[in-house]
């Protein structure tokens, strides 16, 4: 209510100062979207889960490697999918805490990272709906497609917030246990510290990049119910079944189209030199996801009747 | 409940004017199935648009393109691989393959970094391959895999494998003095690099002789240059290889795809490819390898890996006629029709021809293997034959093995005739 109420005041004293000339993107609405998301004690909650996870990832492992034996083969026994030392960039960890951030975010993005966002934006305009607060907001004289145009630019910004989370935990967790110093990559080149820290940005970009499909998608939802509730399970939901989807061999026809099929693909900024292939059909994907969920959201959104 | 309808919010001019009527709703909704009718379209038409159009080179005929091949001595290239194999193996009813159970059986459950059980994961399915080489001492081949990296990095007498994914080493020196040992080792990085176009296309050039047909097919484009086809067929009608094609590049001679197609028809068999090409010197640290800390080192000859085993899968893979692999069986046969014989069906196990990988399992496992197989009669007495879409394998009552890349009839004979 109180949320309403302000973005309704700035918006009115802003238009009767100058009622044409305010451009679509006015920035009034957007920080009070972003502050009125962030403060929330869930968001925060959903931070402080995201954050914990390479803060476990890390314990466990240092327990596992403190009393000797390596990490990720040995302790498998046979299970492990075969051939490969456990999941992705695990065995590196005690080599160099770096790894971490990398470990941390490939283990976050099939299920929390995506389970984060879709609260979040199943929450964003179904959530308002649901206990009537969607019409105060619309009173205020903003027009649904910039108050559209807010709900998303918050969801990005928690995506990208949600990315640095785990990142900024996964680097100080292995800054504390493990050693750090020159990084070999996947490809066996050694870099400075310094370009793996930039690579670790660049990392963290192309996860939050990742994200923006399922985001969009999730907004698209929220538009379609007054139901916030309803809103997130069935973008968690689509989550699931579409990353099972992604792994029947026999549905390989449509897994290039599929929003997670290309989420790995930010490890390919640790390959030396830089395997820029599938990042681009990523982001490529992601933005058509973006175009097409996008679009029909905003179509859904300003022709949506508000009833309550 | 009163109903807000955007007609009372809008005041910034930008479409919330009107009450949404139907037509505007149609219209409004018509935005996103334009733009998912936009991306098929493109999705659809760009590979077709890509693909087309053959460039217009000078005719050359086949004695000089492959002279141009011989003579093509480009030292320095770099670029990405596509490599795609369908052999038809016969998939284990746990859901692997073969190969895989192979590569189990060989290689330690891949704890160790070692090429011979990276490279039967080449046997089956599409790998992206990176390579950049620079001289015949520089070399680097590294398997692109899902969060993870198989690199050999060779570079002088040092030969660097590194696994990311197990974060394992694999480390073998050439020693300057036993010519013979050397030898032995140098077969080691050679393994991997005859994945690429250029050693394919010498070992197919190698076959070439009077059982083969040779002929210029036409021009076409890969990985962005242009290039001649070299179509390559078997005169000898028992081959199960139906054609070879090569695209060669104009310019130096290099090969840039290798298709072999199977006479069954259908998919390639195998297809290996240049996606990406670049013939420019390749960035300085590209060969220098350090263990990383931590990772586990394994020295060549510590374990005793089973290199013999898997020698004879890269020639197998080709198609070509094998003859390095199995020197020292019974060889009958000449050209593309070549069999090899071997006397003891345990053998058969060694030479790691997929077909009889799980023979090592003993009597238990006859009656699977026998699911596999088809019976056939004839004058040597029966026995049991498996197919894939290249090589065939016939396996006697009496333990004799005829392997080739020939059709059934041809090992039939060839067993009649050896008895």
């Amino acid at each position: 209510m109180s949320r309403a109420e302000a973005a309704g005041t700035a918006e009115t004293n802003e238009s009767y100062e100058a009622p044409r000339a305010r451009p679509l993107w006015a920035l009034a609405l957007f920080r009070s979207e972003l502050s009125t998301t962030f403060r929330r004690w869930r968001t925060l909650a959903l931070l402080a889960v995201l954050a914990a996870v390479p803060v476990l990832i890390g314990v466990a492992v240092k327990i596992e490697t403190s009393d000797g034996g390596g990490f990720g083969r040995g302790g498998g026994g046979g299970g492990g999918g075969g051939g490969d030392g456990g999941p992705a960039f695990f065995s590196q960890i005690t080599n160099n805490g770096i790894f971490l951030v990398f470990a941390a975010l490939a283990a976050t993005l099939p299920v929390f990272l995506p389970m984060a966002i879709g609260v979040i934006a199943g929450d964003s305009i179904a959530g308002e709906a649901g206990p009537g607060t969607l019409r105060y907001l619309l009173v205020a004289p903003a027009g649904r497609t910039r108050l559209l145009l807010a709900k998303f630019v918050t969801i990005m910004a928690f995506c990208l917030a949600a990315t640095l989370a785990v990142a900024i935990a996964g680097l100080a967790t292995g800054a504390m246990l493990f050693p750090l110093g020159d990084v070999t990559l996947i490809s066996g080149t050694s870099v400075s510290f310094g370009d793996a820290l930039v690579r670790a940005l660049g990392v963290a970009g192309a996860v939050a990049l990742s994200l923006v499909g399922i985001a969009t998608v999730g907004l698209f939802i929220s538009t379609l119910t007054n139901s916030g509730i309803a809103a997130m399970a069935t973008t968690v939901g689509l989550v699931v079944t579409v990353q099972i989807l992604d792994t029947i061999p026999q549905l390989h026809a449509i897994h290039p189209y599929l929003f997670p099929h290309y989420w790995l693909s930010f490890a390919d900024l640790l390959r030396q030199p830089v395997y820029w292939d599938q990042l681009i059909k990523n982001a490529e994907l992601q933005g058509l996801y973006l175009a097409v969920f996008g679009s029909a959201a905003w179509a859904r959104f300003t022709t949506k009747d508000i009833t309550v | 409940m009163a109903r807000i309808r955007p007609i009372q919010v809008a005041d910034d001019g930008f479409w919330d004017e009107d009450r949404p009527t139907r037509r505007t709703k149609a219209l409004r909704y018509g935005a996103p199935v334009a733009v998912a009718g936009i991306a098929a379209g493109a999705i659809g038409l760009v590979p077709a648009l890509a693909s087309s159009g053959a460039p217009d080179l000078p005719k050359i005929t086949a004695q000089q393109l492959i002279s141009k091949m011989a003579a093509s001595d480009q030292q320095q290239v770099s670029g990405s691989l596509k490599i795609t194999t369908d052999l038809g193996l016969p998939t284990l009813p746990g859901g692997g393959s073969l190969a895989g159970a192979a590569n189990d059986l060989a290689g330690e459950k891949g704890a160790t970094a070692s090429p011979e059980s990276k490279l039967t994961e080449l046997v089956s399915g599409t790998h992206t391959l990176r390579v950049a080489a620079d001289g015949p001492d520089k070399q680097r081949v590294s398997i692109v895999e899902n969060a993870a990296e198989y690199s050999m990095i060779h570079n002088g007498d040092q030969l660097w494998a590194y696994d990311s994914g197990s974060n394992s080493v694999f480390h073998s020196t050439a020693p300057k003095d036993a010519a013979g040992k050397r030898d032995h080792q140098r077969e080691t990085p050679r393994d991997l690099r005859e994945a690429t176009p250029q050693q394919l296309a010498k070992q197919m050039l190698a076959a070439v002789d009077d059982t083969t047909e040779v002929t210029v097919d036409g021009t076409t484009r890969v990985a962005d240059r242009d290039a001649y086809q070299l179509l390559i067929k078997p005169k000898q009608s028992a081959s199960t290889v139906g054609s070879i094609r090569i695209a060669v590049d104009a310019d130096n001679g290099v090969p840039l795809k290798f298709t072999l197609t199977p006479k069954s028809g259908g998919k390639a068999a195998v297809d290996v490819g240049f996606t990406k090409v670049d013939f420019g010197k390749p960035a300085a640290g590209t060969f220098d390898f350090t263990p990383p800390k931590g990772a586990k080192v394994t020295e060549d000859g510590a374990a005793d890996h089973p290199e013999k085993g898997f020698k004879g899968r890269p020639g197998g893979a080709t198609g070509s006629p094998g003859e390095e692999a199995l020197s020292g069986l019974n060889v009958t046969g000449k050209g593309w029709d070549t069999i090899a014989r071997l006397d003891d069906g345990q053998k058969a196990g060694a030479t790691g021809d997929a077909p009889s990988a799980p023979g090592g399992d003993g009597g238990a496992s006859s009656g699977l293997l026998g699911s596999f197989g088809k019976k056939v009669k004839g004058d040597f007495g029966s026995g049991t034959v498996f197919s894939t879409r290249l090589v065939n394998a016939l396996m006697t009552d009496d333990g004799k093995v005829f392997v080739g890349a020939v059709d059934k009839d041809a090992l039939v004979a060839a067993a009649n005739k050896a008895k």
